[in-house]
Parts: structure tokens; sequence; C-alpha cells
């Protein structure tokens, strides 16, 4: 895949979260248009390599859009510059020939540099497992007919199910806030019948697990909702808010 | 009561309270702005000073002035304590930061335009509240009126009061709707209301605040 496009990379080189990290700056040649913004990257690694240099590790699975690892700071914002798409999904045809692009790590206390690009995310698990979970009975399983769940409770519990745990919304917010995250993990399971038991107790352990973890309060700037792949409203923050005020004042 | 402090010591706990007391200072405003514009009359400051007058002396009014500077002092103080805490969580700042393509200016700038705000009420106590309440300097023939055209004469002073009306004005084009997500007041129904009506009061309630010392330092208010 051959291109025309030249460019100049400046990309944040960190040998591990222990030594000080700097800027490298790289020229990448004939990259094709339709390369997405991994590709490209991975035509300067292969380069790298044969140089006999290190090369920029970042984090990918999927390369369709589905995973949430692909994780890079493009030109001040969170997966590049278009909407709705993660790392994986930009295409080169988004970036003009000369242009230079500056690729950081998502950048947060909560998110520690664990090599170059590549950030430890854990933190996020561990809000999952303070409380994102339900409890079911063994047995046979029921007869899903019993659950009266009215359509737009499952609209909403559907559309806030669609976070991929990527972190976009944290590098974007001036907060390193997880809100946006939280709040669609807390409302997937609010909203519905299977959610209930653990319900109060779920909402504060939560919000206190991502306290902990050392992300930052909501400034209510938007920012995270303009830059998340998966379009997570800003309702479900409002959603979390309700959530754990009412589990405040009513839990056991 | 460990567990009221706990929760209002979480990230959501401290805008609770930036919201509830940014909502009350909102609606102080209204009180404020609207007996204040009785200047605009032009009955020689009859109409406001007497309702000046009556502030004074009410007794439920002397007692909301407590509470007021009770709540204005708990915003200000949990205005900070966000501030500090939410600077630590990027210990590495970003090379480039491309903030106007996701978000407004001004609703990342919360910290400076309340640190403005701060330093103008400062001032504008110290031109008036301090100059009707703790000096003996108010009597018939110099009322607070007449103090009004006395400080407003001086051009410094109208620059120094139109530039804290515009950092209000966009402390509260965020601030406004930015309460109400905070009281999980989110909804298709009613959200796209609240915006329209806190863009419509800050900007409004600007206006007319920047329009006293303009007026009065251009003698059209006698
Ligand atoms: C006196 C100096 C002031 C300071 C230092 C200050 C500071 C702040 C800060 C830092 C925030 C944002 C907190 C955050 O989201 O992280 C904020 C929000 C707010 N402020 Fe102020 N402010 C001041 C005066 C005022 C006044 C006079 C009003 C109203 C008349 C007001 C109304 C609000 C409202 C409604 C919010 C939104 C609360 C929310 O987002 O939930 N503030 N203020
Ligand atoms: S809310 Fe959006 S930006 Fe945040 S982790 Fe989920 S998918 Fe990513
Ligand atoms: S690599 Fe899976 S979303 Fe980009």
């Amino acid at each position: 895949m051959e291109g025309n496009l030249n460019l100049t990379l400046k990309i944040w080189r960190q040998k591990n979260a222990q030594t000080a990290g700097k800027f490298e700056t790289y020229q990448v040649s004939g990259i094709s248009e339709d390369m997405s913004f991994l590709e490209m990257i991975d035509v300067l690694n292969n380069r790298l390599i044969e140089e006999g240099d290190d090369p920029v590790a970042f984090d990918h699975d999927c390369r369709e859009g589905i995973c949430g690892m692909c994780s890079m700071y493009i030109n001040g914002r969170p997966h590049g510059p278009n909407k709705g798409v993660t790392t994986c999904q930009l295409h080169m045809r988004s970036f003009q020939d000369g242009q230079t692009i500056t690729i950081e790590p998502w950048r947060a206390e909560a998110f520690p540099v664990i090599k170059d690009l590549v950030v430890n995310r854990s933190a996020f698990d561990r809000i999952i497992a303070a409380g994102g979970f339900i409890s079911v009975n063994t047995g046979n399983a029921q007869d899903a007919n019993s659950l009266p769940i009215p359509k737009d409770h499952a609209d909403d519990a559907f559309a806030a199910a669609a976070c991929i745990g990527c972190g976009a919304c944290v590098a974007a917010c001036k907060n390193a806030s997880a809100m946006l995250f939280t709040s669609a993990k807390i409302s997937q399971l609010a909203l519905l019948p299977q959610g209930q038991a653990e319900r109060a107790k779920r909402a504060e352990a939560m919000v206190a697990q991502m306290d902990e973890e050392g992300f930052g309060a909501c400034s209510n700037t938007g920012a995270c909702e303009a830059e998340c792949p998966k379009g997570i409203s800003l309702e479900n923050i409002a959603r979390m808010n309700r959530e754990y005020f009412s589990a405040v004042f009513t839990s056991k | 009561m460990a567990w009221l402090s706990k929760s209002l010591n979480s990230s959501l706990g401290k805008k609770l309270l930036m919201a509830i007391t940014g909502l009350f200072l909102v609606s102080f405003l209204v009180v404020h702005c609207g007996l204040n514009a009785t200047v605009f009359f032009n009955d020689g400051g009859e109409t406001f000073n007497k309702g000046a007058e009556f502030m004074a002396k009410n007794p439920f009014i002397r007692t909301m002035e407590i509470v007021l500077f009770g709540g204005l002092l708990l915003h200000i103080l949990d205005g900070l304590r966000l501030w500090i805490d939410n600077k630590k969580k990027r210990p590495v700042a970003y090379a480039v930061v491309d903030g106007a393509a996701n978000s407004k200016w001004y609703s990342r700038s919360m910290g400076l335009l309340g640190t403005l705000l701060l330093l103008f009420i400062i001032i504008h106590l110290k031109h008036f509240w301090y100059f009707s309440r703790l000096t003996d300097n108010l009597t018939e023939e110099h009322t607070l009126f007449h103090e009004m055209q006395a400080i407003f004469a001086s051009p410094v002073v109208v620059v120094i009061y139109v530039l804290g009306c515009i950092s209000l004005a966009y402390h509260l084009l965020h601030g406004f709707q930015s309460a109400f997500q905070t009281l999980g007041w989110n909804h298709p129904k009613y959200t796209p209301t609240i915006k329209c009506i806190g863009a419509a009061y800050s900007i409004i309630i600007s206006i007319i605040f920047a329009a006293m010392p303009i007026a009065f330092h251009l003698n059209l208010i006698h």
C-alpha cells in the first residue's frame, strides 16, 4: 500500500513508569490515504525494527473500533480529529501531506504510562469490580418474557452499554474525570430489572472507587461526550448523580 | 453523620455543594438586580433609597445577609478545593491540547472567572457594603444613591465594573445549566428550556448591572 503522504511525527517515548519520557521526531513518507492511523505507525515500527531501534509501543487489539485499546492523543484530541471513531478507525485521508502530527499517551494520574503510548487502565477494571455486576440465581434460566422492560429503558441501557472502556473521556477531560465511563456502567444496570438488587450499593461503591483511583471531579464541560467514540451521553452523568445521592440518603 | 460528610467530600458531593450555593447566589442576584434597577426610574434615587433602607432595617433581610455571606464563602472555598483537587489529576500536561474542539472556553475557565468575580466582589463590597454598614457617612444628605454617583464618576471604576459583569456573564453562561446537570436534572423534556433560561438570565442580568455604572458615569441617571 504505497501512497503520497509525507509526515512528521512527534511521538512521546518513555521507557517505563519510572523514567521520564520525551518527544522524538520521525519522518515517514509514502503513506497511503487508505491506511488506518495504526497501520501508519506499523510502517514506522517496521522501519525502526529494521534499523535496530526500539519500536513505538502502543495498545491495540481488534482494529475494528470495538475493543477500546487503541489509546492515542493525536494533535490535542483523544483518537484524533474525527468524531465518533477510535484511533484504529481513523484514516490517513484525515491528514494532509507535510503535516506534523503530535502523538501522546492518555495523561492522567490514574492512568500511569507503562511504555511510550501504552497506559495502565486497570483503574477502570477496579471501578467495575467495585459494583458493576448483578447477582444471578443458579438453576434454570427464567423465561425472558417474565421481566417486562419499558422500551425507552431498554434503549437507554443499550446506549450506555455501548461504552468500550477506552478512556477517551478521561483523556479529554481537563480534570481527568472518569464520570462518563462510571456513569455509563452504573446506568446500564440501574435501568434494568436485573440491576435493582444492588442498585444503591453499586452507585456508592463505584463512585467511591472512582475517587480512590485518583480521577477528578466533573466540571460539566462536555468534552467527554464530544470525544467519546461511542456517543455516550451526559444524561448518564446526571443519572449517576441521582443514583448516588438517592443511595446516600436511603442505603442502610 | 459520618455518611453525610463522607458523601459531601466525594467528587460528586463537592459539586453538589457548588451547585446549591451557586443557584442560591443566582437567586440573590435577581433581588439585588431588581432593587438596584430602580435607579433607572430617574427619581433622584427616591425609590432606590427607600428600598435600600428597607433592606438595611428588615430583620429577615439582615439574617439572609449572613446566609448570603456564608453561601458565598462556601462557594468560594469549595471552588478552591475542587480547583486544587482537579489540578492534581493530570500531573504530566499534554504538549498539545485542542480544547476548542470539544468544549467552550468559559466552561473550562470557571476557576479563573470565579477568581475575577471574587476580586470584583471585594472591590464592590468596599465601595458600598462597607460604606453603608460599617461607616457613619450615610446621611439624609448623602444617601447610597449619592455615593453611587460619586463612585461611578471615576472611569477606572466603571471599567472594573463592566469587566466584573462580563466575568459574571460567562461564569453563569456555563454555571446556570451546569448546576442543573449536577443536581441530576437532565431530560429531553426540560433541559433545552433550562439552557435557554440560563443563557437569557446570564446575559440580561449582566447587561442591567453593567448599565448602572455606565449610566451614572454619563450622567444619564439623576
Ligand atoms: C466569588 C467568587 C466565585 C468563585 C471563586 C467561584 C468559583 C466557581 C468555580 C471554580 C466553579 C466551577 C466548579 C467546577 O465545576 O469545578 C463555579 C461554579 C458555579 N458558580 Fe461560581 N464562583 C464565584 C462566584 C459565583 C457567583 C457570584 C455566582 C452566581 C451568581 C456563581 C454561580 C455558580 C454556578 C451556578 C456554578 C455551577 C455549579 C455547577 O457546575 O454545578 N458563582 N464557581
Ligand atoms: S464513555 Fe466513551 S470515551 Fe469513556 S470509556 Fe466509555 S466509550 Fe470510551
Ligand atoms: S484497536 Fe480495538 S478499538 Fe481500536
